[in-house]
């Protein structure tokens, strides 16, 4: 697993967790710099996706609890708490409003795992 | 009319009609058709559903309720100038100046000015608190004063009056009051018996009504103290909203010279053309066939005769039809055709029921043949159908009140929707008649609501046609003889009955094998809680292990429901509502260690609410030390067994019903179905458990028990229906067993028992066929089925609390685990904490 992000230079990278603090398939949630962040493992496509952990429909926090998954080949996860889905590549809403949610710089490194902000 | 290419088109107004009118236009536009387009509008927003501007004190917010972004102005290269109203038309040189002092020439002008609140001139309308009802700033003006304010009133029974109250009540007035010069509420719409019923609904929500009462004075010193009759009383009131009817927006087109009426409006022809052929007038401000049409329906259709117009088409504005269904706080009123037409000129058949609050009127033509018109409160179900048998004239059954109140024995009253002709039309914001749909749906394939939606633009406006056309895609498929699939989602292309089927046989534990065995991709938030589902209900493993943790629901995945804010709610089970006083303690002396609120459910239990999820493997090991074990309130799983206290202590009671329901309670305690499952036991006729609202409910007799099925409380309540009668608890327990297993094994997903057995082709006789008579001899495989899973049970926190390695993932932080969610927050109330309002 390497890096995924592509804006290398400008950010700092924040030790989350290690790898294996973040369920298969799923989030969690770690606290970098006052900020709730929202870390996915998506195992089966060998990918790890860092967002917001709020939700901007009704300011909750809660994705890092979401399900995960893809639309048309995109990976998104649902918020716990209506639905709502968002794309894990770019944080736009897939459900057909106008929420966006920021997403992070990701790094997994000897069973490390990186947030960068 | 000849169609010019780079036409300039000035709209005046950007409310709702003013922005369908862009709308339609850009829609109709060939090729060869350029259009300038120039918007002026007087509100500082872009145009916003303003039928729905209740909802924005309701929570919603303005972006929520804009027609289109503005991105979308730009997009389709409209110039918009917001808080800039046109001010002079000069009709010479063809050109509008506008407030800023903007001119810009036009080919052609639409004017869609719209209308303001009319103020009757009652003295004192202008004091501090005295309101209107018209725009989004009007209601962030009524909401800062309602802060301060204790007691509200809305001048004016009418439709946009009761929208108003409705308003005030969300606001939280102590006292909300609607005042009505008329002797009824709604006087254009409905009769005096209607708006009895309706009155009678609006004050049990706590409205106060005042019919009959002329408004002569408003009271008080700068701000509003009171409002004084003319029949010598006075309401104390600290503010007012005036909604006592519109006041067409001409003053522009008649300081241009253009004809206006004395009354209001400016005149137009059947094409919308004002006296100047080169201006056009629609929505609210415009007079036509001799009225103001004060609804969106009509509006619309003013749009699309000009747009067609404009792109070379023909189309002319026949009188429009003012039936309307609509919700008013709550309760559905509708009226269509002439709902007050009196005999001898026709028959009139009424309906009322006070206890329930339903009256419904409907108008025949005195040969019976023909439906004229009618009223509906309380209960519109029937509008959409009745609305088409009016307006097709379509031939009415032997027993027209049928009609209203269901045909009682023998056939279903009319055909339903696919006995109406093509051109009848389904969605009259939309104008769309059932051939143009069933086009759709024919010949492009467009099978779902969804599809629809995009293709026709149906259901997307008021949303009152949406029942009607999906009973159109589903009779429409099926004349085509097509057998409709409920596919689960685009990672598995097959039904859940058939999912459940091959999972079984492939022996799959997980998901990843059922999505690699038989479907493709990732999996999503529909597939996943299904397939979890089906493994439960299959072989009833921990649901939170072999990676099954993550395509449980959120509430499955932590074994509590979440709730505002983050936090979860916990459910221990107490089987058939029978607890000791040491239990009790336990539970009392948990929430208060915990900081829980309590509350009683409806199935016999406490629930403990606001559980932080870190929190939640503490709270549920001193509850499992103490002999509890998961109520599963957060599953779709057998919920409660409930019980009244039966034949041992009851003087009525004849068998012992706790006795019963907690061995039926333990029997299927965790048992994961399609959706919930409630139960319920009476010790005797009587029926204190309110057995027949249940999945399944148990009746004691004096020979045994009788067993009933599929019940619904909820939004759809419906009685359950006899099984079987006087047979022994083992008896009642077996066919339990199948009539559960069956029900898993065939229902569509998150679909009651209720609705499966409403869709299931047969009915109740085949239910019985198969549970009791065993006609497909799989009885006993049903029981053998429940019994593994009976067997298999084991209580889901307890696995949690004994494991580290699931108990590791109740944190919120996952590099803080002694941390808590910090922007969890709670409010105080009666004694308790409540969670924080959406913000």
């Amino acid at each position: 697993m390497e890096l995924i992000a592509d804006k290398k230079d400008r950010i700092t990278w924040h030790l989350a967790c290690h790898q294996s603090d973040v369920p298969e398939e799923g989030g969690a949630c770690a606290l970098i710099e006052g900020k709730q962040i929202a870390i996915f493992h998506f195992t089966r496509r060998g990918e790890w996706y860092a967002t917001d952990n709020e939700c901007p429909h009704r300011q909750q926090m809660a994705l890092s609890r979401g399900m995960i998954g893809s639309q048309q080949g995109e990976p998104k996860v649902a918020c716990p708490f209506h639905k709502k889905t968002f794309s894990l590549k770019d944080g736009s809403c897939l459900s057909g409003e106008e929420y966006k949610i920021n997403t992070y710089p990701i790094l997994v490194k000897d069973g490390l795992v990186y947030i960068g902000i | 009319m000849s169609v010019n290419t780079n036409k300039r088109i000035v709209v005046v107004g950007n409310g709702m009609v003013g922005y369908k009118f862009c709308e339609k236009l850009i829609a109709k536009a060939k090729s060869d058709q350029k259009f300038e387009l120039t918007v002026f509008g007087e509100e500082p927003r872009a145009a916003y559903d303003r039928v729905h501007l209740s909802e924005y004190i309701a929570g919603k917010t303005a972006d929520e309720l804009q027609m289109a972004p503005l991105s979308w102005y730009a997009e389709n290269d409209i110039r918009l100038y917001l808080s800039d109203p046109v001010v002079d038309i000069d009709r010479q040189r063809k050109e509008v100046r506008s407030h800023h002092g903007l001119i810009v020439p036009y080919d052609y002008l639409v004017l869609a000015t719209g209308s303001g609140a009319f103020v009757p001139a009652i003295a004192g309308v202008e004091k501090e608190g005295v309101f209107v009802y018209r725009t989004i700033e009007d209601l962030d003006l009524i909401q800062s004063h309602a802060r301060k304010a204790r007691r509200g009133a809305v001048l004016g029974g009418g439709l946009l009056g009761l929208e108003a109250a409705k308003a005030l009540l969300d606001l939280g007035l102590e006292e909300a009051h609607v005042v009505e010069f008329a002797p009824r509420l709604m006087p254009r719409q409905i009769d005096e018996a209607g708006s009895g019923i309706l009155q009678r609904q609006l004050e049990s929500l706590g409205l106060n009504i005042h019919l009959s009462k002329s408004t002569q004075q408003i009271l008080g010193g700068d701000t509003i103290e009171g409002m004084q009759f003319a029949d010598g009383t006075v309401l104390d009131v600290d503010m007012l909203v005036i909604s006592a009817g519109i006041r067409p927006r001409d003053e522009v087109a008649k300081a241009a010279g253009l004809e206006t009426h004395p009354r209001g409006g400016i005149v137009v022809d059947n094409f919308m053309q004002t006296s100047d052929p080169a201006i056009f007038a629609i929505g609210e401000c415009a007079l036509a066939h001799q009225m103001i049409y004060g609804l969106i329906a009509p509006g619309y259709e003013m749009a699309d005769v000009v747009a067609a117009r404009l792109t070379g088409e023909e189309k002319e504005f026949k009188p429009y039809d003012m039936s309307t269904k609509l919700k008013l706080i709550g309760v559905d009123v509708a009226s269509f055709g002439d709902p007050f037409v009196e005999e001898p000129a026709c028959r009139t058949i009424t309906y009322e029921n006070k206890a329930k609050g339903i009256y419904k009127r409907i108008n025949v033509t005195p040969d019976g043949k023909e439906l004229l018109g009618g009223v509906l409160v309380g209960d519109a179900e029937q509008y959409n159908m009745l609305l088409q048998t009016c307006k097709n004239k379509t031939v009415l059954p032997p027993d027209p009140e049928d009609l209203i109140l269901g045909s009682r024995g023998g056939e279903e009253a009319g055909a339903g929707v696919m006995s109406l002709p093509d051109d009848a039309l389904i969605c009259s914001c939309e104008a769309l008649t059932k051939g143009m749909i069933c086009h759709e749906i024919t010949e492009n394939n467009h099978t779902t609501i969804d599809s629809l939606k995009k293709a026709t633009k149906a259901c997307t406006g008021c949303g009152g046609c949406a029942p009607l056309v999906k009973d159109l895609i589903q009779g429409t498929m099926k004349q085509q003889g097509l057998y409709i699939r409920n596919i689960i989602c685009e990672h598995f292309d097959y039904t859940r009955q058939e999912l459940l089927d091959m999972v079984k046989m492939n022996g799959y534990r997980t998901f990843s094998e059922v999505v690699e065995g038989l479907g493709k991709d990732d999996g999503c938030e529909t597939c996943k809680p299904l397939v979890a589902s089906i493994l439960a209900s299959l072989w009833n493993e921990n649901v939170l292990e072999k990676g099954r943790a993550t395509i449980q629901d959120s509430n499955d995945r932590y074994l509590a429901n979440i709730q505002k804010g983050g936090t979860y709610s916990v459910v221990p089970r107490i089987p058939g509502g029978e607890i000791t006083p040491d239990k009790l303690i336990v539970i009392g002396e948990v929430a208060k260690k915990y900081g829980l609120y309590t509350k009683i459910t409806g199935g016999q239990r406490i629930d403990l609410f606001g559980a932080h999820v870190s929190d939640l493997p503490k709270i549920w090991e001193e509850l499992i030390a103490a002999g509890f074990e998961s109520g599963h309130a957060y599953g779709k799983a057998l919920r409660t067994v409930k019980s009244c206290v039966g034949s041992t202590w009851c003087r009525f009671g004849v068998q012992d019903s706790v006795s019963f329901a907690i061995e039926v309670e333990e029997r299927y305690k965790g048992l994961r179905a399609p959706h919930k499952l409630k139960s319920a036991v009476s010790g005797c006729i009587r029926e204190c458990a309110e057995a027949q609202s249940k999945d399944f409910g148990i009746i004691a007799t004096e020979k045994g028990w009788n067993l009933y099925v599929c019940g619904n409380g909820g939004s759809k309540p419906q009685h359950a229906q006899l099984l079987a009668t006087d047979v022994d608890k083992e008896t009642c327990i077996r066919y339990i067993d199948r009539f559960l297993m069956f029900y898993i094994k065939t229902a569509d997903p998150l679909t009651r028992t209720a609705t499966w057995l409403n869709k299931m082709e047969g009915g109740m006789s085949y239910l019985k066929a198969v549970v009791v008579d065993d006609v497909l001899g799989i009885g006993e495989e049903l029981e053998q089925e429940m019994q593994t899973l009976v067997n298999n049970f084991k209580c889901e926190w307890k696995e949690v609390v004994d494991n580290p390695e699931l108990r590791k993932r109740f944190n919120h932080f996952v590099n803080a685990p002694e941390e808590k969610d910090p922007t969890v927050q709670f409010d105080d109330m009666r004694d308790q904490k409540r969670a924080k309002e959406w913000a």
